[in-house]
């Protein structure tokens, strides 16, 4: 359970949104809208701990995410505009590194498989520098598939994303949602949900509609 | 957490075999400050003996300042960093594993050319020893101080200059005591555990308050 409450964020001067109020509870799909400049990533990364917001709280299941620290960055993957790929090595050494750091105990026929089924079949042992850029996205979101976090925090997952991928991935989405894992997300591409609960926030008006 | 720091340790060593070229620029800009000085004041044994030790030391500090942008510019560009601050693992074990990474890329390469040094400026073999325990001793010293400056300069423009700005000064201390034992080696002097003991106490001190000082600088930049 993640709650918001009264959080302000401002970058240099500029004020991106005050008095934000939200909660999510297991199992829901938080689609962050909002045109360009209106404090979508800043709003992300400050959920996930990157960004520090100017006031209000955020917590996780009752408790400040400050406070716990590690114990809340395991519960969450974030995915940003980079891809947080190393150019120089392979898409299989890439994974494996990301889930070992996650502490996620994961075995090479697992690491194959999640490549695999991201549909880089082939590709696993190239550096990912010689992959197109769709192919690189598909590297990092090929951790969605082993990781543990219960939270995903995942900013325009679907740029550079061909028509396959887009459905795996929306896919993915619902079915981490059907498990009871919570989802936050910037983007403008629907994604079909068979359970779970849909929320809207709407950056940048006067006042943030929640609907 | 072992785990964690070995896979960091081994992910920076993989990626430097990739790029063999930034490690050989670190070590080759060290041998060409060294051999610039005999070249310069002319070979004579009495002065070349004499500025030895602050020869090494004054290029081994700049080689290392050389090398310390590249420590976590690369990661904060491709987004690896944000990942490394978002891990379950506590950030000071993973930065301790990246400066180590980096010690032995372009710390312990000038402690084993260090003889080199002393060829060139007529270095007795006991001072040459000296030289080298020296190093080994301080070059981590370097490389803990300068990931904190690498780390609070990460992202800013012309973050090169004011790293040496910043960082530097704080390696003089290391500088005076490492080429004080080395001087002192040269002349004869058997007895230099003084000089020793405070190397190693920067080496503690630094080990442990610098991947503190480096991750809370990292928190910053990130941001």
């Amino acid at each position: 359970m993640l709650e918001i409450t009264n959080l302000a964020c401002s970058r240099g001067d500029r004020q991106l949104f005050t008095g934000l109020n939200f909660s999510l509870k297991p199992g829901s799909l938080l689609y962050v809208e909002g045109r360009n400049g209106t404090g979508k990533s800043t709003l992300l990364r400050a959920i996930c701990g990157l960004f520090l917001a100017d006031s209000g709280e955020i917590s996780w299941h009752g408790k400040s995410t400050r406070s716990l620290a590690e114990e809340y960055t395991q519960e969450v993957l974030y995915l940003g505009h980079h891809n947080g790929i190393k150019e120089d090595l392979t898409g299989l050494e890439n994974l494996h590194i990301s889930t070992i750091l996650d502490g996620d105990d994961v075995t090479q026929d697992q690491l194959w498989g999640a490549l695999k089924k991201m549909g880089l079949k082939g590709f696993e042992d190239l550096p990912t520098k010689v992959l197109s850029q769709g192919q690189k996205r598909r590297v990092a979101l090929a951790r969605l598939l082993l990781n543990s976090a219960r939270l995903w925090i995942l900013d325009e997952p679907f740029t550079a994303l061909d028509v396959a991928a887009v459905d795996l991935l929306q896919s993915v989405i619902s079915n981490h949602i059907n498990n009871g894992g919570i989802v936050i997300l910037t983007t403008h591409q629907g994604v079909a949900l068979t359970s779970g609960q849909i929320q809207r926030l709407e950056l940048g008006r006067k006042k943030s509609r929640h609907v | 957490m072992f785990k964690a720091f070995c896979c960091i340790v081994m992910r920076d060593l993989t990626l430097a075999m990739r790029r063999r070229t930034d490690v050989l620029t670190t070590l080759f800009f060290f041998i060409i400050v060294v051999s610039l000085f005999p070249l310069g004041t002319g070979t004579e044994k009495v002065i070349l003996q004499k500025i030895a030790p602050g020869v090494a030391w004054v290029a081994a500090l700049l080689a290392s300042m050389l090398a310390l942008e590249r420590l976590f510019a690369s990661d904060f560009a491709d987004g690896t960093l944000e990942q490394l601050l978002l891990t379950p693992q506590p950030l000071f074990v993973l930065v301790l594993g990246k400066v180590l990474a980096h010690w032995l890329l372009t710390g312990l390469p000038l402690v084993l050319i260090a003889p080199l040094v002393g060829l060139q400026y007529y270095l007795p073999n006991d001072a040459v020893i000296t030289m080298m325990l020296a190093l080994l001793i301080g070059t981590p010293v370097l490389s803990l101080i300068g990931a904190i400056g690498a780390a609070l300069t990460l992202g800013l423009r012309g973050g090169g200059i004011l790293l040496s700005l910043l960082i530097l000064p704080l390696y003089i201390p290391v500088m005076i005591y490492g080429a004080g034992v080395v001087s002192a080696s040269a002349i004869g002097t058997t007895d230099l555990q003084a000089y020793f003991s405070i190397l190693s106490g920067f080496l503690i001190l630094a080990l442990v308050l610098s991947p503190i000082a480096t991750a809370a600088a990292l928190r910053i930049s990130v941001e």
